[in-house]
């Protein structure tokens, strides 16, 4: 068996992994093939049957727009899972690679790198990302390279401390008195003693953009209307909560049920790579 | 100590210096300036060169940023771009109000927080624990704007017990916002809870499996004097610099919060301000934030000083 194998075995075999990694799965599913199987198209509005309740046409219910809400919610997360799942190997490689040249190399580069980071983590919650739209504008397509830029930032610390650990050991002085060059030495010998830690992040960075991502369509700043987005359906269906609180319960349900399985799955990843140590501090 | 003291205030200058630069830099690279913006459509021509002449945007980016920086220092924050109000007037009462909403989620979260940790912790694997470890995992996880709605839907809507969104105005007086403000105050509390008590909790394991607990233990020291002398003053050190985090993040990081109970805090002036493209004032807002961050980050970090004689010895851990 293949290290992926035995360790996806692993994950498997924890209650957290199993339930994590089966909610993923679900929903990457849905995701991929939502479009093929929804009853409804997800623009058509109707104004004659708008915020009903559960039927056998619309199992649940219809929205403000008399739009098909079961439609839009198996289509709702589609748009944040392919934004975010591009974003968050981008977000990992730039900030991974930059950490470990930043841990390998240390001087003042190091230190003013640092600094920097210290000050655009300054900014405590969704403040940057939010003053990262004010630059660089919202809208789906935008906020990709945004949240790829943004998330990759705390990488930088993560993996320039965990290069920090691997520096201080034989191997690498070894390697430094054979006269191999800095690149040789992070390609083989750093980057495969922090790639696990670099997956336990890059798990939870998935989770947290996520959150970001439907934080920010939730206030208006990301997938722009029609199309369907978990966030904007809660945020416009929060105002007919009491006519029709299926509208709000359903994509709560749906973006949830994401986020624990993302968590549930990195929890499993990082117990079963031994590297659980409760250091998920706030960011 | 005074040292250390000092060089974490140093460190904590630049690090506000560097924020107010990015920012500056940030706003700089967008396309239109606070005269494009006042002017609208009349932007173009000798109106412009003249707004711009005197408003003083044609000297040299780094002239700009000292009177900037230095004005902001003054606590004169510049004027919005399209009311052409102070915003130091602005963001004035909104700071107080999101003060309140902080103070209000505060005291109650962290006697809660800690009470909740300790008992996790001492009754470690126990259904208690669990019960606990995971409401808590379920809080960190739940985004703050679905966790508001679900309050919202069941306190609000079905049981009726108080209203769903803030109406009072921004300049009201404290105590108008108290029956409103309840339910976005127990989102904040349930999600510092979450993080506080986690924190608490594992600390308080590691200090109740330390030596000098079993030294207690042995010499035949009641277990509650145990716990409540020997064990808790140690377990809450490093919660200090959790709580701050908490706190920064309670002062700035509410956006969501404040936007779904339209409560009339910094974090929704910031939203206001970002869909109008009001630059000024999202400038400032991120200032304020940024230096609260540092400044109560500073606090914890001299705080755990003071009470931690450990870490005066060693140097101190950096970020």
């Amino acid at each position: 068996m293949s290290r992926g194998q035995i360790i996806l075995r692993d994950m498997l075999a924890r209650p957290s992994g199993a339930i994590g990694l089966t909610l993923v799965t679900v929903h990457l599913l849905l995701a991929l093939t939502s479009p093929a199987i929804v009853p409804f198209d997800y623009k058509t509005m109707n104004a004659l049957d708008t915020l009903a309740g559960p039927s056998g046409a619309h199992w649940l219910g219809t929205d403000h727009l008399g739009r098909d809400v079961l439609t839009r919610v198996l289509l709702g997360g589609r748009e944040a899972l392919l934004v975010t799942g591009i974003a968050t190997p981008i977000a990992l490689l730039w900030g991974g690679l930059a950490g470990i040249y930043l841990g390998l190399r240390g001087g003042w580069i190091d230190e003013v790198a640092m600094r920097l980071v210290d000050a655009f983590l300054a900014l405590p919650g969704i403040l940057p990302l939010l003053v990262l739209i004010t630059v660089f504008g919202s809208g789906g397509e935008v906020l990709m390279p945004t949240l790829a830029f943004f998330f990759g930032i705390p990488v930088i610390r993560v993996a320039r401390a965990a290069a920090h650990e691997v520096v201080a050991r034989d191997f690498i002085s070894a390697a430094r008195a054979r006269g191999h060059r800095p690149l040789d030495i992070v390609r083989r010998e750093l980057l495969p003693n922090v790639t696990d830690t670099l997956l336990v992040e890059g798990a939870m960075r998935w989770s947290w953009m996520l959150l970001g991502f439907s934080a920010l369509s939730f206030l208006g700043f990301g997938v722009s209307p029609p199309r369907p987005d978990w966030g904007l359906m809660i945020s416009d269906a929060r105002v007919y909560m009491s006519l029709a609180p299926l509208g709000v319960i359903a994509p709560v349900v749906a973006l949830s049920s994401l986020i624990i399985g993302i968590n549930l799955t990195a929890d499993a990843l990082a117990k079963t790579l031994g590297l659980d140590q409760s250091r998920k501090a706030v960011v | 100590m005074l040292e250390l003291v000092f060089k974490r205030l140093m460190l904590g200058l630049v690090t506000i210096w560097l924020v107010s630069v990015i920012i500056f830099l940030g706003v700089e690279a967008l396309p239109g300036d606070a005269c494009t913006a006042i002017l609208e459509r009349d932007a173009f021509g000798d109106a412009l060169k003249a707004c711009r002449q005197a408003m003083g945007l044609n000297d040299p980016a780094l002239s700009r940023y000292l009177s900037w920086a230095s004005a902001a220092l003054h606590g004169d924050l510049g004027i919005s771009a399209n009311g052409q109000e102070s915003i130091s007037q602005m963001v004035g009462y909104r700071v107080r109000n999101s003060l309140l909403l902080a103070a209000g989620a505060l005291s109650v979260g962290i006697p809660l927080a800690i009470c909740l940790g300790t008992l996790a912790g001492l009754k470690r694997d126990s259904w208690v624990d669990i019960l606990f470890s995971t409401g808590a995992i379920f809080a960190m996880t739940i985004p703050e704007f679905v966790a508001a709605t679900i309050l919202i839907l069941v306190f609000a809507i079905w049981l009726g017990w108080v209203p769903a969104i803030v109406l009072t105005p921004a300049d009201a007086q404290p105590l108008e916002f108290f029956p409103e403000f309840i339910l976005a105050a127990l989102v904040l509390t349930m999600l510092m809870v979450a993080h506080v008590m986690r924190m608490v909790r594992s600390s308080v394991i590691d200090a109740m499996a330390s030596d000098y607990v079993q030294m207690a233990t042995l010499k035949g020291v009641p277990y509650w004097r145990i716990v409540l002398r020997h064990a808790l003053p140690n377990a809450l050190l490093p919660a200090i610099n959790v709580i701050a985090l908490t706190v920064a993040w309670l002062l700035g990081g509410v956006v969501v919060v404040e936007v779904v109970f339209n409560y009339p805090g910094l974090g929704r002036l910031l939203v206001d301000a970002i869909s109008g493209r009001d630059l000024p004032v999202v400038q400032a807002i991120t200032l304020i934030v940024a230096a609260t961050y540092v400044g109560v980050n500073l606090v914890a970090d001299i705080l755990s000083l003071a009470l931690n004689p450990r870490l005066r010895s060693h140097r101190m851990r950096q970020g």
